[in-house]
C-alpha cells in the first residue's frame, strides 16, 4: 500500500510544481508592492482575475482569426497583462495614492481600502461581463497543441523529482528548525550561513536516502509526462522570475524601486518622484499578475469574476512563506506551497483513512499561513526588497 | 558676486510648531556659508525647507533668480540643489556603487555618470575600495563620504551639508572638512549646517547664527568667531 502511494509521488510533485509556479507568478505582485509600500495589496487577486478574464475574451474573440495557438496565446498574454496592469495602476492612482497624500499613518486604512477595491473590481467585472455576454462565466477554448502530453526524458524526470524532494525536505526541515528556535525562545534573529548549510545538508541527506530507498518505485517505466500547457506555465513563469530579478537588480528603474522601498524621502532628494516609481511598481506587478491569470485560465479553463480569491490568497500565503518583499522568496514559497497542497490533496484521504478528502487541501495552505505568521513571520528567506531601517 | 540662493523671511511649520520664524539668508557663488546654532534652533529645518522636503508657509526661496518654494523635492534637485541630509541617509541595501548611481538618477548620459563616479572615487578612495559592499555595512565616516559623493553625482550648483561631522571620530571630522574645503576650491558653492561651530567658522567665508527659528547674527566667519556672544554660546567660552 505504502509503495503504491510512493509511486504516485513523482507525478504529484510535478503537478505541485506546476501549481506552485502559478502561485509564484501571482505572489510576485504581492511581494513587489509590499516591498515598496509595506502594503498588502489585497486587490491583487482581482488584478489577476481581470487578466484571466481579459485573456478569455481575447481567446474567444480571436480564435477564428488567429489560427496558430501559440501566437494566439502570445496575444492573449499581452492583452491580459496589459488589462491587469491598467487595473493595477488605476487602483493605486484612485485608491491608495489619495490615502498616502493625506498622510494616513494607520496601516489598517489602506488594508481595508484594498479589500474594498477587491470587492469593487469583482462586481465591476461581473457587470461588464454581464452586459457584454449576458453571462459572467467564461471558458478558455482548448487546443490540441496545448493538451498534448509529452514524456519527459528519464534523466529530466529524475532531476525534477530530486529537486522537488529537496525543496520539500528543505521546507520541512527549515520550518521545524524555526519552530524549535522559537519554542526554545532563542535570541537568534536570522539563520547564519552555517545553519543554512547544515539544514541544506540534512535535506540533501533525506533526499538521497529517500530516493535510494524507493528508487524502483519512483522511476517507473512510463516516466513522467507533462502537458504542453503546463510546460508553458513553467517556461513563462521562469522567464518572469528571471526577468523581474534582472529588472530589479540590474536596471536603473530597479535601483530606483529599491531606493524608494528603503527610503522614499531620501529618494526624492535624488530627483526621483516616488509616486512615479510606485506607479511603475504597480504596473509591473499588475502585468505579471495578468499574465499569470491568462496561464491560469489556460490550465483550469473556467474563469469568472470571483476566480481570483482562492489563488490570490494562496499566492499571498506563498509570498509570506517565502518572505514577503523578497522576489526569490515568492518563487520558493509558491513552489513549496504548490507541492504541499498537491501532496495534501493526494494523500490526505489515505492518511486519515478517508475521513478527510481532497477538498481539505485548501486548509493546508491556511494552516501553513498561520504557522508561518506565528513562528517565522519574515518567511523562509526574509525580507529583501524593502527592509526599512 | 552673483547670488546663488536667497531666502526671504521664510516661515516653516511642523504641524502647529513654528519652526522657522522669518529666516532670511543668502549664499553667493563660490562661497562656503555656515549656519550655526544650538540643537533645535531650526538649522536642519532650514535645509529641508530649501530642498523641498517641507514646504514653507510664508516667504520666498529664490534659486538662481527663480522661485523654488512649493516645488516638490524631486523638482528642486533638477534645478541644481544637492542635499546631504542629516544622519547621512544612505540607502543601506544598495551597494556603494548603486548609491552613487542613484545619485545621478537625473542624468541619462552614461559617459557623464562614469566621469562623475571616477571623480568621486578620486575624492574618496575608500569608496572605490568598497564599491561592491552594501551601504549599510560601511562605517559612519564612510557613510558620510558616500552621502557627499552621492550628492556630487548630480553635479549640483549648490551643496547643502547637514551636520557632516555628526557622530564621527575627530580624525574623520578633519578629513571630511578637508574635503569640503577641497570641493569649494574646485568651485562648489556650499551651505554648511554644523553644531561644531568652531570648525565650521574656520572653513566658512560667512556665517549665520540661528536661534529658535530666527537669525540673530550674521557676518564674515572670522568676525563671528571673535564675537563674544558666539564664543560664549557655541565656542565654549
Amino acid at each position: 500500500m505504502f509503495e503504491v502511494l510512493i509511486s504516485l509521488l513523482p507525478s504529484v510533485l510535478l503537478e505541485g510544481l506546476i501549481l506552485g509556479f502559478v502561485y509564484a507568478m501571482i505572489a510576485l505582485g504581492y511581494t513587489m508592492v509590499y516591498g515598496v509600500l509595506e502594503l498588502i495589496n489585497f486587490a491583487h487577486s482581482e488584478i489577476f482575475m481581470s487578466g484571466a478574464v481579459a485573456g478569455a475574451e481575447t481567446f474567444i474573440l480571436l480564435k477564428g482569426t488567429i489560427a496558430n495557438p501559440y501566437l494566439l496565446l502570445l496575444v492573449a498574454i499581452i492583452i491580459g497583462g496589459a488589462v491587469a496592469a491598467f487595473v493595477s495602476v488605476s487602483v493605486e492612482r484612485l485608491a491608495y495614492r489619495p490615502l498616502r497624500k493625506r498622510g494616513t499613518t494607520n496601516r489598517l486604512v489602506p488594508l481595508i481600502t484594498a479589500i474594498g477595491a477587491s470587492f469593487f473590481l469583482q462586481d465591476l467585472v461581473r457587470l461588464i461581463e454581464g452586459l457584454w455576454n449576458n453571462a459572467f462565466y467564461r471558458r478558455y477554448p482548448t487546443f490540441d497543441a496545448f493538451e498534448r502530453t509529452y514524456n519527459l526524458p528519464v534523466w529530466l524526470g529524475d532531476i525534477v523529482i530530486i529537486l522537488s524532494l529537496f525543496t520539500f525536505f528543505f521546507a520541512i526541515v527549515y520550518l521545524i528548525y524555526w519552530v524549535g528556535v522559537r519554542l526554545a525562545r532563542a535570541k537568534q534573529k536570522r539563520p547564519t550561513r552555517n545553519t543554512l548549510y547544515a539544514l541544506s545538508g540534512l535535506s540533501i541527506l533525506f533526499t538521497v536516502l529517500f530516493s535510494l530507498k524507493y528508487r524502483e518505485v519512483l522511476t517507473t517505466d512510463m516516466g513522467l509526462s507533462i502537458q504542453m500547457k503546463s510546460l508553458l506555465v513553467i517556461v513563462v513563469s521562469l522567464a518572469m522570475l528571471f526577468g523581474l530579478n534582472w529588472l530589479v537588480n540590474k536596471t536603473k528603474l530597479g535601483v530606483a524601486i529599491r531606493a524608494v522601498a528603503q527610503d522614499a524621502q531620501t529618494a526624492s532628494l535624488m530627483g526621483i518622484n516616488p509616486d512615479v516609481i510606485i506607479s511603475r511598481t504597480f504596473l509591473i506587478g499588475g502585468f505579471l499578475g495578468g499574465v499569470a491569470g491568462v496561464l491560469f485560465g489556460l490550465l483550469y479553463t473556467l474563469v469568472h469574476p470571483y476566480v481570483g480569491f482562492i489563488p490570490g490568497i494562496k499566492a499571498f500565503t506563498a509570498a509570506v512563506l517565502g518572505g514577503i518583499g523578497n522576489i526569490t522568496g515568492a518563487a520558493v514559497g509558491g513552489l513549496v506551497l504548490g507541492m504541499l497542497e498537491m501532496l495534501g490533496g493526494t494523500y490526505l484521504t489515505f492518511l486519515t483513512n478517508g475521513a478527510m478528502g481532497t477538498e481539505y487541501k485548501d486548509i493546508l495552505a491556511f494552516v501553513i499561513l498561520i504557522l508561518i505568521l506565528l513562528f517565522r513571520p519574515q518567511g523562509i528567506l526574509g525580507q529583501q526588497v524593502g527592509e526599512k531601517v | 558676486m552673483k547670488k546663488v540662493l536667497e531666502l526671504k523671511s521664510v516661515h516653516t511649520y511642523y504641524g502647529h510648531i513654528h519652526a522657522l520664524k522669518g529666516v532670511s539668508l543668502e549664499v553667493r557663488e563660490g562661497e562656503i556659508v555656515t549656519l550655526i546654532g544650538a540643537n533645535g534652533a531650526g538649522k536642519t529645518t532650514t535645509l529641508r525647507t530649501i530642498s523641498g522636503m517641507v514646504a514653507p508657509r510664508e516667504g520666498e526661496i529664490i534659486f538662481e533668480g527663480q522661485r523654488v518654494n512649493h516645488l516638490p523635492a524631486y523638482e528642486i534637485v533638477k534645478r541644481g540643489i544637492g542635499h546631504v541630509p542629516e544622519g547621512r541617509r544612505i540607502f543601506p541595501r544598495l551597494t556603494v556603487e548603486e548609491n552613487l548611481e542613484i545619485g545621478a538618477y537625473l542624468t541619462n548620459d552614461r559617459q557623464a555618470v562614469a566621469e562623475r563616479k571616477a571623480e568621486v572615487f578620486d575624492l574618496f578612495p575608500r569608496l572605490a575600495e568598497r564599491r561592491r559592499q552594501l551601504g549599510g555595512t560601511l562605517s559612519g565616516g564612510e557613510q558620510q563620504m558616500l552621502a557627499i559623493g552621492r550628492a556630487l553625482m548630480q553635479d549640483p550648483r549648490i551643496l547643502l551639508l547637514d551636520e557632516p561631522s555628526m557622530g564621527l571620530a575627530p580624525v574623520l571630522v578633519d578629513a571630511i572638512f578637508e574635503i569640503i574645503v577641497e570641493l569649494n576650491k574646485r568651485g562648489k558653492t556650499i551651505l554648511l549646517v554644523e553644531q561644531n561651530a568652531l570648525l565650521a567658522l574656520k572653513v566658512a567665508h560667512r556665517g549665520y547664527v540661528l536661534q529658535t527659528g530666527e537669525i540673530t547674527l550674521e557676518g564674515p566667519a572670522e568676525e563671528l568667531a571673535r564675537n563674544e556672544e558666539v564664543k560664549k554660546a557655541y565656542l565654549g567660552g
